[in-house]
């Protein structure tokens, strides 16, 4: 037992050495850049020149100077792209969870051929999200775009729709293009939960005569809750961040900006390294508070005491 | 009975079928529009009526698209290979040793595999170019780390921690070193866990579009998402829709191959993953 206790000793010394390395790449590739993006925010640093700036506090967030107030926090466009991005966030995962239940519940009935629906879900998961903002925006095009024609030949519309150019249909877009895409994600997630759910409860409410609708909102959902509530963190976490299907399918336009965008836009085609590293530092601050709340709320380590 | 079973099953399998048609249509539409060429492809019937392969001819020749391919061949390969290597011992330590810091350490790494890609571009592009290593394909070997290391440390460590004790007792008694039983004890028996992660960040490193398309400049550079997204035709109002669809499909048809393949490993991967962190 004791040779047992001293290798655990032994192991717990040898454990940093094994985690080093990969440590030392986190530190180069997330930290360090982190804090560079952080201290540029309190810079005026330009692309142009990137090595000669100044300090200049918080006015990249916050100044107020001759009666006017500068910064990300009263820039219209910031402020547009932070609503935007919460919009798009919101409907998309609130409709992502709700078709994405349906879909569970859907696939999960016993019928041959579970195999390839399974599969058939995967699809628009594996296809790349640069493709299917391609396909999507060709689907969509006002004068050729197919969706158009079927809307048209079933008598839907009457003239063509421009769902991507400027008006508040270009987000709509958007969020049915990431429905499209990240749904079966969600419908996989919750279709493995399901299946772990015991076989009895059901036998015994069918025995009863429940009505199916009951046992679902009774029985079904509060036992896959818990994944639900993790699906939901980690969907809206990666909404928050949307930047490829927005650039590719609408650009920098402003009706669908998102916060990504925005701070990439600044960064590179305004070339203006410390605005634009303020507008990041803004989305991280967003995303970091978020992380946080959901670790010490969840805890997905568990609550043990153990090291 | 017998007949309301049928006819419930007739109803569920109709709603089958239109679930499969809404996640399906759109790439048989890519697949559709690839095969037309010119006027035929302003025509949005649903059957390609006189099928040609000249957009995929005209992608692989005109554009840099096969180097394109390669380089995403190339970046995915390398990211796989290096965040697998770093991982496997690091999961080890997380998994099976007991050390001060541990569950800091593993919140920290979950934290980094949510930080939005945006907030490391500046620090990174600094550090790219202090390198070198700008418009090189090792910018993305290197920058991809911030996605995959977190997400394969965190599901190989749920894989380790669920391996028997027994398997490592033995070894240890025999006196085997730590890393000596990584290599000859564990590796083996993740080759599974491997596959399935190796898959996932194999898939994320070839989707990767922020960081391509801010860290590499020219055509021959590119990754296939930004050489899909920047393909323009002969004017720039004109995008040539037929060769995007095509080069669509070239680079989705081996992911869905693959996914279909592996299609249970990286159902458990991926819940593993979210459930797991």
């Amino acid at each position: 037992m004791s040779k047992i206790s001293a290798i655990e000793k032994a192991r717990a010394r040898s454990a940093w050495l094994f985690v080093l390395p990969m440590l030392v790449v986190l530190a180069l590739v997330a930290a360090w850049p982190l804090a560079r993006t952080i201290w540029f925010s309190l810079t005026n640093a330009t692309l142009v020149d990137p090595t000669t700036y100044d300090f200049i506090g918080f006015d990249n967030f916050l100044a107020y100077d001759e009666g006017r107030w500068y910064g990300i926090l009263t820039d219209p466009q910031w402020l547009n792209a932070l609503g935007n991005t919460l919009i798009f966030a919101v409907a998309s995962v609130s409709l992502e969870l709700v078709l994405g239940v349906i879909i569970a519940l859907i696939v999960n009935a016993a019928l041959p051929g579970r195999g390839l629906m399974r599969a058939a879900m995967l699809v628009p998961w594996a296809i790349p999200t640069v493709v299917s903002a391609k396909i999507w925006q060709w689907m969509l095009n006002d004068q050729f775009g197919v969706v158009n024609a079927m809307l048209e030949g079933a008598g839907l519309i009457d003239g063509p729709v421009a769902w991507l150019g400027g008006s508040s249909l270009a987000m709509v877009s958007i969020v049915m293009v990431d429905v499209w895409k990240t749904t079966p994600f969600v419908a996989l997630l919750v279709l493995a939960a399901l299946q772990t759910l015991p076989k009895e409860i059901y036998e015994a409410a069918r025995v009863d005569g429940i009505h199916p609708v009951k046992v679902f909102f009774r029985v079904t959902l509060p036992l896959i809750k818990p994944a639900l509530v993790v699906a939901v963190i980690f969907r809206l976490l990666d909404a928050m961040r949307m930047f490829d299907l927005v650039y590719v399918m609408t650009g920098s336009s402003e009706e669908t900006m998102t916060l990504s965008v925005f701070a990439r836009q600044a960064l590179v085609s305004f070339q203006d390294v410390g605005y634009g590293s303020a507008a990041s530092t803004g989305l991280f601050a967003i995303i970091a508070l978020l992380t946080v709340i959901y670790i010490m709320t969840l805890r997905p380590l568990g609550r043990d005491s153990g090291a | 009975m017998r007949g309301r079973a049928l006819l419930k099953n007739g109803a569920m399998a109709l709603l089958w079928l239109v679930v499969a048609a809404f996640l399906l249509f759109p790439f048989y539409y890519a697949v559709v529009s690839s095969l037309r060429e010119g006027s035929a492809l302003f025509d949005a019937s649903l059957w390609p009526s006189d099928p040609t392969f000249a957009n995929y001819r005209a992608v692989m020749t005109d554009q840099p698209f096969a180097t394109n391919i390669l380089n995403s061949l190339l970046v995915a390969f390398s990211v796989v290979v290096l965040s697998l290597g770093l991982a496997v011992f690091a999961s080890y330590a997380f998994g099976r040793a007991k050390f001060k810091g541990r569950r800091l350490l593993l919140y920290t790494i979950l934290g980094v595999s949510m930080f939005p890609q945006v907030a490391v571009l500046s620090g990174l592009f600094e550090i790219v170019r202090l390198f070198g290593l700008y418009n090189s394909l090792l910018s993305l070997v290197f920058s991809y780390m911030i996605f995959t290391l977190p997400f394969t440390v965190w599901v190989l460590t749920s894989f380790m921690r669920d391996l028997p004790v027994e398997i490592e007792e033995a070894a240890i008694m025999d006196g085997a070193s730590s890393w000596t039983i990584v290599i000859r004890v564990f590796l083996p028996l993740l080759a599974p866990a491997l596959v399935t992660t190796g898959l996932l960040a194999f898939i994320a490193a070839w989707n990767e579009f922020l960081f391509a398309l801010s860290f590499t400049l020219t055509n021959e550079q590119r990754t296939v998402p930004v050489a899909i997204a920047l393909l323009t035709g002969a004017s720039q109002y004109e995008l040539p829709w037929g060769n995007i669809m095509a080069a669509s499909v070239i680079v989705t048809l081996p992911l869905i191959a693959l996914v279909l393949v592996f299609q249970r490993k990286l159902v458990a991967g991926l819940t593993a993953g979210a459930v797991k962190g």
